[in-house]
């Protein structure tokens, strides 16, 4: 890395220089200190946009969406719609139909490893997945291969983070039956070539899934020029509410699949003898969805689009420069994680103090991180730490901030001293 | 108050933990694990009828758990089971209770500062959990979850 040793690395300015003031929560004190939010990898904060979207719905819209034939009703069908159509174009997907609103990544993953999976998945088949990914793309698949009788293979990574294109190759094969890989390492900031990872599984024809959650508050990502089968995403990750995520799958895997739930919206007609299924996106959507969440979400993608994720990737690469560039200057700090292509954390360990304590103090000085294993405990296991801490960027930080999590640090050190 | 968790003593205990090792002719050993920050402990306790002759630990963890530990296992060594349960139950008390009782705890006092720190009380109680589970035969892995 070159950027330790280049003596003036100017401070990158944000987007826009009122954004903040679009984030309320952002506007506190914190133990007496301003509050400086370093946790974005675990959830984002909201702006103003998406709670007044969610608010709107519940004062003025409120009511059940496609059964009504009343006016709010067809509101609140139409908004929740738009939300969909607003998902389509930020991921660039061929149909409408191919977005399902779910609770989040996980329940994405989830979804494919209970319909896809179990239809497709036989004793003997293997499922390769990646060294470092979070606990929701481990479980869902070691849970399956066990009830099939499958194998997880793990593609392994380097010494920065980085996966190994070749390992990874050498593990397809005419049993591989599926890959899902992290597109963005919450714990380590690797950027995955996601797009090359579905070419050389495309050629074993297996079918890719891709975890977006820690990607597309941060990347332009286009499903149609990655050519991946699946990709997830978590609305709280890119500035919406919780509890509301998008599965996209290409039609025509999504249509052989069977459905996830029963219920109410995603049947055509149901008698004791025989049920038809609704067709996309509804088959997958059972019972009364997420529907302020929804439009908040579509608020959310409103909110960034209006941004520009050109500028917001430019700019947080900026600052993630800045901010490996201050931390690689703390003696005795390790950051884990130092992939060339990267993006919005900095996860680091500093010698002789856990990171525990490192967030209680950092925390004291307002500045939220996250502690632990991030729920990628294998990972971390690999580069031979229990835990890291982890600051993780948005677009709303700052170099100020970056400078209270390094003033912070040195508070660490003076109390460990 | 920060200085009041990282209390000088607490710091010393988790550099430098006493009775920090294993001990193969222990007639007790039980794992302790909390999965919200991953700090793993072993603890060894060889009891000779109903005291405890002597007791170690293995493992890593947070200033907070390290000296926790450490601190407990000097506390502890000498006494007889019920005596250490009762320890257990008042050190609970120190960081749980608004105006415990602190008579009686001696060197364990300097953890009151961690009643401030909600999130850190299960740090501070990991070994003792453990301990408990190692004088009354419960399961050989305890967790603070």
């Amino acid at each position: 890395m070159g950027l330790a040793t280049e003596p003036a690395i100017t401070a990158p300015r944000p987007p826009a220089s009122s954004q903040r003031e679009n984030f309320p929560v952002l506007d506190q004190r914190v133990h007496g200190k301003p509050l400086v939010y370093l946790d974005n990898a675990a959830t984002t904060q909201k702006p103003q946009m998406v709670l007044d979207a969610m608010n709107q719905f519940y004062q003025v819209d409120n009511s059940n969406i496609h059964r009504g034939v009343h006016e709010l009703s067809e509101r609140s069908t139409r908004h929740y719609e738009e939300a969909r159509v607003k998902i389509q174009h930020f991921l660039n997907a061929a149909d409408w139909r191919e977005i399902i609103f779910v609770r989040g990544a996980t329940e994405g993953i989830n979804l494919v490893a209970y319909t896809y999976g179990r239809r497709h998945i036989q004793s003997g088949d293997e499922i390769v997945i990646s060294a470092m990914e979070h606990h929701s793309n481990i479980v869902p698949w070691q849970i399956l291969c066990e009830e099939k009788q499958a194998i997880l293979r793990i593609a392994p990574i380097n010494q920065r983070g980085e996966l190994l294109l070749d390992e990874f190759e050498k593990l397809l094969g005419p049993r591989t039956k599926l890959v899902s890989v992290v597109h963005v390492s919450n714990a380590l900031g690797t950027i995955n070539p996601v797009a090359e990872i579905a070419r050389m599984a495309h050629r074993h024809g297996a079918p890719v899934f891709i975890d977006g959650a820690q990607a597309v508050a941060h990347m332009k990502v286009d499903v149609q020029q990655l050519d991946c089968d699946f990709y997830a995403l978590s609305g709280h990750k890119m500035f919406g509410p919780t509890g509301i995520g998008v599965l996209y799958g290409k039609a025509a895997l999504l249509n052989k699949m069977p459905p996830y739930q029963g219920g109410g919206d995603m049947i055509s007609s149901v008698t004791f003898a025989k049920t038809t299924y609704n067709e996309l996106p509804y088959k997958f959507e059972a019972g009364t969805p997420n529907i302020a969440g929804t439009i908040g979400l579509g608020a959310a993608v409103d909110y960034i689009n209006e941004i520009g994720l050109d500028r917001i990737e430019t700019y947080e690469h900026e600052l993630l420069a800045y901010g490996t560039a201050q931390l690689e200057r703390i003696p005795g700090l390790r950051l884990i994680g130092t992939a060339r292509e990267k993006a919005s954390v900095l996860s680091f360990v500093l010698v002789g103090v856990h990171p525990h304590d490192v967030g209680t103090i950092l925390d004291r000085e307002g500045v939220a991180v996250r502690t632990g294993h991030h729920c990628a405990q294998p990972v971390l296991e690999w580069f031979g730490v229990p835990a890291t801490t982890r600051a993780s960027l948005a677009f709303y930080n700052t170099k100020q901030d970056i400078d209270a999590l390094v003033a912070g640090i040195y508070k660490v050190k003076e109390i460990f001293a | 108050m920060l200085e009041d968790l990282y209390q000088e003593v607490i710091i010393d205990h988790s550099r430098r933990p006493r009775n920090f090792h294993h001990m193969p002719d222990a007639t007790r050993n039980v794992e302790g694990y909390n999965p919200l920050c991953g700090d793993k402990l072993k603890l060894f306790v060889k009891l000779d009828g109903d005291t405890v002759q002597d007791i170690s630990f293995v493992g890593a963890g947070c200033a907070i758990s390290t000296a926790s530990a450490s601190l407990m296992t000097e506390t502890v060594k000498g006494k007889s089971r019920q005596e250490a349960v009762q320890m257990m139950e008042r050190f609970h008390d120190l960081l749980t209770t608004a105006k415990p009782a602190s008579a009686g705890l001696g060197k364990l006092a300097v953890f009151s500062g961690v009643r401030e720190f909600p999130a850190r009380v299960k740090c501070a109680t990991l070994a003792w959990h453990t301990l408990k589970s190692a004088l009354t035969d419960a399961a050989e892995t305890v967790s603070t979850e």
